[in-house]
């Protein structure tokens, strides 16, 4: 498999949310607008990039026994990193993602592409997988949000162009579980075909 | 490519190796990060000051008291000054009787006790409902308002304040909050 099809698998043939079916959690809280959704798909995807470097950099020194606890210590460190510098740097989109950020420790994408694929590929090819995987899951989260925040509240990025309230039920959890539920399925349909 | 083998010896070297660089790329990014994190904390809370009392010419936050609500805890109030007259009292204060719990306020006082204007500084109520307690249909009705006239309850409960449509709750949270800023200040011999 050559660098370009590692890069792109990642949106669509093995979109960790809409195929792959992986970290729903955070997809379904942190998509009630779409700037939220794509804030917390890009801290991700540093993560991602981040844990899929080093891991793949100390695969041949850690024992195969420990090796979950080291990778999350590896995870752990790069998503306080992140935490400490979204806190400085971008106070508000911090507020809105709140416990999120720390959660994106037990993100199974993380950990599952750890596993599956740093600790058995080389630095470059770990590098391309993470940058990937992270930036299918932002496009994920960002066509849910918008999806949400248009129908719920009327607006996108922000940008009011309904006057008064949306459905408000797509601001809400369940409104997360059906659009979630109803993209998947048009994926499906699209990769039938 | 060649695995270390999982002996005891391996495994604690390599965590302790693990551990000790990832402690250390962590403590140079605190150390980094903390005057900023610290810097937009303190804005935030000087743009919410800056909102609720009328203009000032001292230093609020630096001039910042506590005092007691009565009930074991106390709140910090912010005293405006225009050279040297206190113009109002910004009044950090909170209720934990919002839908989903803690509600943090910056509330502005005259020093007659009348309400100058309210800002929401945290909040979970339920989207598209309770939230919008930030929103000046709600929260202006305050405005202007002196509680000891004007009674802080909703409609439903006897007071004068209208509810926000299907967030009864987050409105009684909101007079709640305010309540105890306003008894606060009172109590503190601050008329």
């Amino acid at each position: 498999m050559n660098q370009l099809q590692n890069f792109t698998k990642g949106f669509f043939r093995e979109n960790p949310i809409l195929v792959l079916v992986l970290g729903t959690c955070p997809t379904l809280a942190t998509t009630s607008s779409a700037l939220n959704g794509m804030g917390m798909g890009i801290a991700t995807t540093f993560v991602l990039i981040g844990s899929n470097v080093v891991i793949a950099l100390l695969a041949g020194l850690i024992p195969e026994k420990v090796r979950i606890p080291a990778f999350i210590v590896v995870i752990a460190s790069f998503v306080t990193i992140v935490d400490l510098v979204m806190q400085a740097f971008v106070p508000t989109l911090y507020e809105a993602l709140g416990i999120f950020i720390p959660l994106i420790v037990v993100n199974c994408i993380i950990l599952g592409r750890a596993e599956a694929y740093a600790s058995r590929n080389g630095v470059w090819s770990s590098f391309v997988d993470g940058a990937g995987m992270g930036l299918g899951f932002t496009m994920a989260l960002g066509i849910l949000g918008a999806f949400r925040e248009i129908a719920g509240s009327g607006s996108i990025f922000g940008y009011k162009f309904i006057k008064g309230d949306g459905i408000l039920v797509f601001i809400l959890a369940p409104g997360a579980f059906m659009a979630l539920g109803y993209l998947i399925a048009l994926i499906n349909r699209l990769r039938r075909t | 490519m060649a695995k270390t083998e999982s002996t005891l010896k391996n495994m604690i070297l390599s965590l302790t190796f693990i551990s000790l660089g990832a402690s250390a790329c962590l403590a140079f990014v605190y150390e980094l990060t903390k005057g900023p994190i610290e810097l937009s904390v303190l804005n935030k809370k000087i743009e919410a000051i800056k909102q609720v009392v009328p203009e000032f010419n001292n230093n609020p936050d630096g001039e910042m008291f506590r005092l007691p609500t009565g009930d074991g805890d106390s709140l910090d109030i912010y005293p405006a000054k225009l050279n040297g007259e206190v113009t109002g009292y910004a009044v950090n204060t909170y209720t934990k009787s919002g839908f989903s719990g803690y509600i943090g306020l910056m509330a502005g006082f005259k020093p007659d006790g009348s309400i100058i204007n309210i800002m929401v500084l945290s909040q979970k109520e339920t989207p598209g409902l309770g939230t919008k307690m930030a929103d000046p249909g709600f929260k202006d009705q305050f405005n202007g308002k002196n509680p000891s006239d004007f009674k802080l309850k909703v409609k439903k409960d006897g007071g004068q304040v209208d509810a926000i449509t299907a967030a009864t709750i987050s409105s009684r949270a909101f007079c709640d909050a305010i309540e105890r800023a306003y008894n606060t200040l009172q109590k503190g011999g601050i008329k």
